[in-house]
């Protein structure tokens, strides 16, 4: 097969836009995806099978027969899990990846996040540290994510996000009722409530309609195509420069490497189940944190026999995702209104600055509110099944409101993934054996975050919360799952430089969560999208110094 | 194999024993006592009991899809139901009365708690959830919980003019 510039793992958030850049500078790329391309037309609201609430499978894979995971609990009993299961930890395998289907949520990390361990210093026994790079090195990278993908919102009444240079290029979606109830309140209580900012178009944008305010949001794919993701941005326009071929239903198994320590390209397992490579200058991992992790320690060779970048064990370690806590509020008025996406509220006053805690999380009410996420979720002391529960659904299915966030995790050595040293995938590869939690510290401050969600409840008038802070006994590193390759200036306790190149092997890059050195008390997918603007800026960059031609 | 019942139900490799059945997978026997149970666990007021609003067609057609990995679990747990109500009452579950019913499930839902819990989650989804999957008779469950059907809102008042739509 023709050698090609460079070949990309993964047509996920990042790796849509890696292969944009690459593509657009004039490199011949080929972008390999192992799931599908969903397009509108495939986009079925299924309540019982998205990539949210998969009790019957994932909408967006991976499909539940032959790719499976080990998860150990907390008491070191390891255990087989499908993809569907919420223990697996996934987060999506098509085209566009997570961004098909994920609720958008459009955020900034905050100026501190990057400075964790400068700002709190690190507690016993946990891996916090600084990024190497601060927020004035990515602002110009999230501004471009914010125009090129799409992003809707209003940051003014915001006061705690950091130095930006422009407004977002669309005015947020106009307010629901959760919005009217919840935003004086908030006020009330002294805080700073603002919309939040979306993957999404409130009006047309890039050549596409505005969202047309559903409510099955999360979870699914959008049938108007008004959710802004990788598949319907940065991948056609990859594909339109004539320079990228996009190979979907192909996993990547291997990276080759040649007997001098340099990539030699990628193997992979074609759609027909056939074993293929596909030789190039550069390989850039962009797998999501998990599989990219995987697919380092499974590129064993001579010179690299614990895996690519792992000379000293760093890959897979410092594990992350959120900690989500909140609470319900109970209502004795309705507060349903149907009005997707339904997340509309933030705020940031608890991210940073709380005596003792070690940063926090940002608050917002919840996208989604379907009868079957109502079934665990009545008032505490209700009936779980027979006539009180039926009762039960029937009076506060329209009278809830959840608000909660994404606790910052403060982050292990020890939460992490390996390979299963007996459980193969249909491929024959060792699947991802994932293990440990994050600090306990991470869950005083959900419990905190839990309590300060409750009292925004009371204040808006709830007659009746419950929070929601139970612990989990293993970490949660699902749909926000990062920080395995962690980005750093010592080879010995990271895995990739500041520009995501393995401290090991020059024309290897890692360019997802992965790089993540801890992961901001929000949703990650912008930061990961600013961090793949910038990463490619800087292969770009190498690439006309000719530094990784071979 | 001709395992084809009158009503048009599939049969698979090794399930002749029950090709009179109504029902894909789970026997005519079995699918009263497990609309029994899930009618305990959504009984009927003004609105259909799990039963009447298709609980049982849903979750014996996952048992030949997505929950095929729980046919064992059914074929032990409907058996152990029947067992307690013949215990208590010398009939199966869909043969006790009412009253005796809810104790027998009860009961049900101490020593089995297992069985007990996953029936009633697949109870639950199948009333609450998608119509498409079976269950959820008429969206009969969205309408009684006030909920507008078919639930996309947003449809009906999108202007596809604006932007190229897609
Ligand atoms: C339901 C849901 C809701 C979410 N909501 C939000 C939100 O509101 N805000 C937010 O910021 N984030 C949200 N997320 C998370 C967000 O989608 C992820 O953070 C983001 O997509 C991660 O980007 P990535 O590039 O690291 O990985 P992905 O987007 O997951 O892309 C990785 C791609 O690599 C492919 N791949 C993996 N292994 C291989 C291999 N061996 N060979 C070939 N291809 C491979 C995968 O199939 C996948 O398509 C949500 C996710 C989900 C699922
Ligand atoms: S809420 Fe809007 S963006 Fe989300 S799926 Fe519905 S129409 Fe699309």
């Amino acid at each position: 097969m023709n050698r090609v510039n460079a070949v990309i793992v993964g047509a996920g958030a990042a790796g849509g836009i890696v292969a944009k850049q690459l593509a657009a500078a004039g490199l011949s790329v080929v972008l390999l995806e192992r799931g599908p391309w969903y397009t509108p037309a495939d986009c079925r609201k299924d309540d019982l099978r998205n990539q949210r609430t998969t009790v019957l499978g994932n909408a967006f894979g991976p499909e539940d027969l032959g790719f499976p995971r080990v998860v150990v609990d907390a008491g070191g009993v390891a255990r087989i899990v499908r993809p569907s299961d919420s223990a697996y930890q996934n987060n999506a395998a098509c085209v566009g990846g997570g961004t098909l289907s994920y609720g958008a949520q459009a955020w900034r990390y905050m100026p501190q996040d990057f400075r964790m361990k400068s700002v709190y210093g690190a507690p016993a026994g946990s891996s916090l540290e600084d990024w190497p790079i601060g927020y004035g090195d990515l602002e110009p990278f999230y501004d471009q994510a914010e125009y090129e993908i799409g992003v809707s919102g209003d940051y003014a009444p915001d006061p705690f996000h950091g130095p930006r240079k422009r407004r977002l290029p669309m005015p947020p979606l106009p307010a629901n009722r959760e919005w009217e109830i919840l935003e004086p309140a908030a006020r009330r209580l002294g805080l700073h409530p603002f919309a939040i900012p979306m993957l999404r178009n409130s009006v047309p944008y890039n050549d596409r309609g505005p969202c047309m305010r559903c409510r099955w949001c999360v979870g699914f794919a959008c049938e108007v195509d008004a959710k802004n993701g990788s598949q319907n941005t940065v991948i056609p326009q990859a594909l339109a420069t004539g320079n990228c071929e996009l190979r979907m239903r192909c996993t990547a198994t291997e990276i080759l490497m040649d007997e001098r320590g340099h990539a030699r390209g990628v193997e992979y397992i074609n759609e027909d189940g056939r074993r293929e490579q596909q030789l190039s200058d550069v390989v850039v991992v962009s797998a999501c944190a998990i599989e990219s992790a995987r697919l380092l320690l499974n590129s064993k060779s001579r010179l690299f026999p614990n895996g690519l970048g792992n000379r000293y064990d760093q890959v897979g370690r410092h594990l992350q995702g959120h900690y989500y806590t909140g609470a319900l509020g109970y209502f004795d008025h309705d507060t349903y209104d149907d009005v997707g996406p339904g997340a509309s509220i933030a705020l940031c006053d608890y991210n940073h600055g709380t005596p003792g805690l070690c940063g926090g999380g940002m608050l917002a009410n919840e996208f989604i509110r379907l009868p079957i996420h109502m079934i665990d979720r009545l008032p505490p002391g209700t009936p779980r099944w027979g006539q009180g529960h039926k009762q039960a659904m029937r009076e506060w299915h329209r009278r809830t409101i959840v608000v909660m966030g994404p606790t910052q995790q403060i982050p292990t050595a020890e939460a992490r993934v390996t390979l299963d040293p007996a459980v193969r995938d249909k491929w024959g590869a060792p699947v991802a054996r994932i293990q440990g939690n994050s600090h306990p510290h991470t869950f005083e401050i959900g419990a905190v975050q839990a309590k300060r969600a409750q009292a925004w409840l009371q204040e808006a008038g709830a007659i009746h919360t419950a929070l929601m802070n139970s612990r989990p006994q293993m970490i949660s590193a699902g749909q926000h799952q990062a920080g395995t390759c962690r980005m750093g200036n010592d080879p010995r306790a990271s895995v990739v430089t500041p520009n995501c190149q393995l401290h090991d092997v020059e024309n290897v890059f890692v360019i997802d969560g992965s790089v993540h050195v801890s992961n901001g008390g929000f949703n990650p997918a912008l930061t990961i999208m600013a961090i793949a603007y910038y990463a490619s800026a800087a292969l770009v960059r190498g690439w006309k110094g000719t530094r990784y031609r071979s | 194999m001709a395992g084809t019942a009158a009503t048009g139900a599939v049969c698979i490799t090794g399930c002749s024993w029950r090709n009179s059945s109504r029902w894909e997978f789970l026997s005519n026997a079995q699918a009263e006592t497990l609309a029994a149970l899930a009618d305990q666990i959504i009984p009927e007021d003004d609105f259909p009991s799990a039963s009447q609003a298709g609980v049982v067609v849903y979750i014996d057609r996952q048992l030949m899809g997505p929950y095929r990995r729980h046919r064992g679990a059914y074929q032990g747990g409907i058996e152990s139901a029947d067992q307690i109500s013949r215990k208590f009452c010398g009939v199966a579950l869909a043969q006790a009365r009412p009253t005796m019913r809810q104790e027998v499930v009860s009961a049900l839902a101490e020593r089995f708690r297992e069985f007990f819990e996953m029936v009633r989650e697949h109870t639950m989804e199948g009333y609450y959830g998608s119509p498409r999957h079976g269950g959820n008779r008429d969206a009969v469950s969205w309408r009684m919980l006030g909920l507008k059907e078919p639930p996309l809102r947003g449809r009906a008042h999108y202007d596809l003019s604006k932007g190229r739509g897609s």
